[in-house]
């Protein structure tokens, strides 16, 4: 079931520079585990050495916090909007 | 002559003469800069050599609640000067939090309107901090960061340049000048001269530009060192890994004696454990500057490392640097400083 996922700036030079790419899976872990897959390197920036979530990167599912779901395990449908937003704006 | 130019207008020749805090002020501007050095004992205990010490200075004590209040105010006053912010404009520039609300806090003194175009995932607090003094927000795709709000700010003021003043913090040399007129001649003054090593974190460049100026005019054999995250995917609020952004212009990384890279973790444990050891609640560059200053000092025979603590931790209490933070123990702090000394060898002495 592919999703549509948006990436921020500072990962876009995993996707070749595309700001949206697409995945699959049932749960946000199997779509990361595939977003890996399609483009190394993602998934390290993303999850931490226990394979959770790092605590400065937030994912949304449809507009809503994974965090506020199920976290990882939060499922996942086909045509799903995906949004990997990094916690601060960064700058000054 | 009012406090309010005496706060700015600190020659770098009056570095040496006697320091007599503001006990009262007629204006915010007057309250800006004079802010104190902490000595770092408790972290620090029995892990450094009898010689080296570590002192952070707590731009929190602003009135602004940050560093960015001394740049902002010298951009301003410079722009009032040169006929460039005339009443009638309106202040505008991108900004995620700290130079935004000292824009705000400024505008709000001098009774400019004041525009800040920013990334819709700039923390809760600061947003209403801005919004608290007047100022009017407006938000750019949190998924293009900072570089994403700069580039909106420019489209708006293309389309009405004449409206606007621009401070343009990132390529203002007002803003390292400012740290060059005051935070460098404050460090000098407070350690007697007797600063070795100065670190601070890259965001615009400004503090680490001008202070370095100013310390390596005092003495050459200061070393200069900047702070920045060590990806481009980062949860560090205020700095820029520089690699991977829009350099801004007044940066000038050939000056710089070092850099260190800091994880997002380690700042964040170092922020855990300067609120619960040291009694500090800062920021998280605050403990990407501390994790540094500690990499630096524990590589040292002796030395007095000063680095810049650039707020206080209230701005950040809705956001993502707390996820965990109850599970904090000092274990995790004993892992982090053995992580400091490894490393430790590789840097600059």
């Amino acid at each position: 079931m592919p999703v549509q996922i948006r990436v921020p700036t500072p990962l876009r030079r995993f996707t070749g520079g595309a700001d949206v790419v697409t995945a699959e899976g049932s749960s946000l872990r199997e779509v990361l585990d595939d977003l890996e897959r399609k483009h190394p390197g993602l998934r390290e920036r993303l999850l931490d050495e226990n394979g959770e979530l790092r605590r400065f990167v937030n994912i949304y599912i449809n507009g809503d916090d994974v965090r506020f779901l199920d976290n990882l395990s939060s499922k996942v449908k086909d045509g799903d909007d995906i949004s990997i937003v990094p916690a601060i704006a960064g700058g000054r | 002559m009012a406090t309010t130019s005496q706060s700015f207008q600190r020659s770098p020749e009056g570095a040496n003469s006697e320091f007599v805090p503001v006990a009262r002020a007629e204006n915010v501007m007057g309250l800006i800069g004079n802010t104190p050095l902490l000595e770092i004992t408790k972290i620090t205990a029995g892990l450094l050599r009898p010689g080296v010490r570590i002192f952070a200075k707590l731009e929190g004590f602003n009135p602004g609640g940050s560093v960015k209040d001394r740049p902002a105010l010298k951009m301003i006053m410079e722009g009032l000067r040169k006929g460039e912010l005339v009443p009638g404009k309106t202040i505008i520039d991108s900004t995620s939090g700290n130079t935004g609300i000292a824009l705000a806090m400024l505008g709000a003194a001098l009774g400019f309107p004041v525009e800040l175009v920013m990334a819709a995932n700039a923390s809760r607090e600061r947003k209403k901090i801005i919004q608290a003094f007047g100022a009017k927000i407006i938000y750019s795709d949190p998924l293009e960061g900072s570089d994403g709000a700069i580039l909106l700010c420019r489209k708006i003021i293309e389309r009405n340049p004449e409206r606007y003043f621009k401070p343009d913090q990132y390529a203002n040399e007002n803003n390292p000048l400012a740290h060059f007129e005051t935070t460098g001649p404050e460090i000098w003054r407070q350690t007697k001269g007797a600063v070795t090593h100065f670190i601070a974190g890259l965001g615009t460049g400004g503090t680490v530009m001008g202070t370095g100026r100013y310390l390596k005019m005092r003495n050459p054999a200061v070393k200069v060192i900047g702070v920045e995250p060590d990806d481009a995917m980062h949860g560090l609020e205020g700095l820029k890994h520089m690699a991977s952004s829009i350099v801004p212009p007044i940066y000038h990384e050939e000056e710089l004696d070092d850099k260190i890279q800091v994880s997002t973790e380690d700042a964040y444990e170092m922020v855990y454990a300067l609120g619960q050891i040291e009694g500090v609640l800062v920021g998280q560059s605050s403990g990407a500057a501390m994790v540094a200053a500690l990499k630096v000092a524990r590589g040292l025979r002796e030395g007095c490392v000063v680095t810049i603590f650039p707020d206080f931790g209230e701005k950040y209490l809705s956001t993502n640097l707390w996820i965990g933070w109850k599970s904090w123990t000092r274990d995790r702090l004993s892992h982090l400083l053995a992580k400091c000394k490894t490393e430790s060898e590789s840097v600059i002495t």
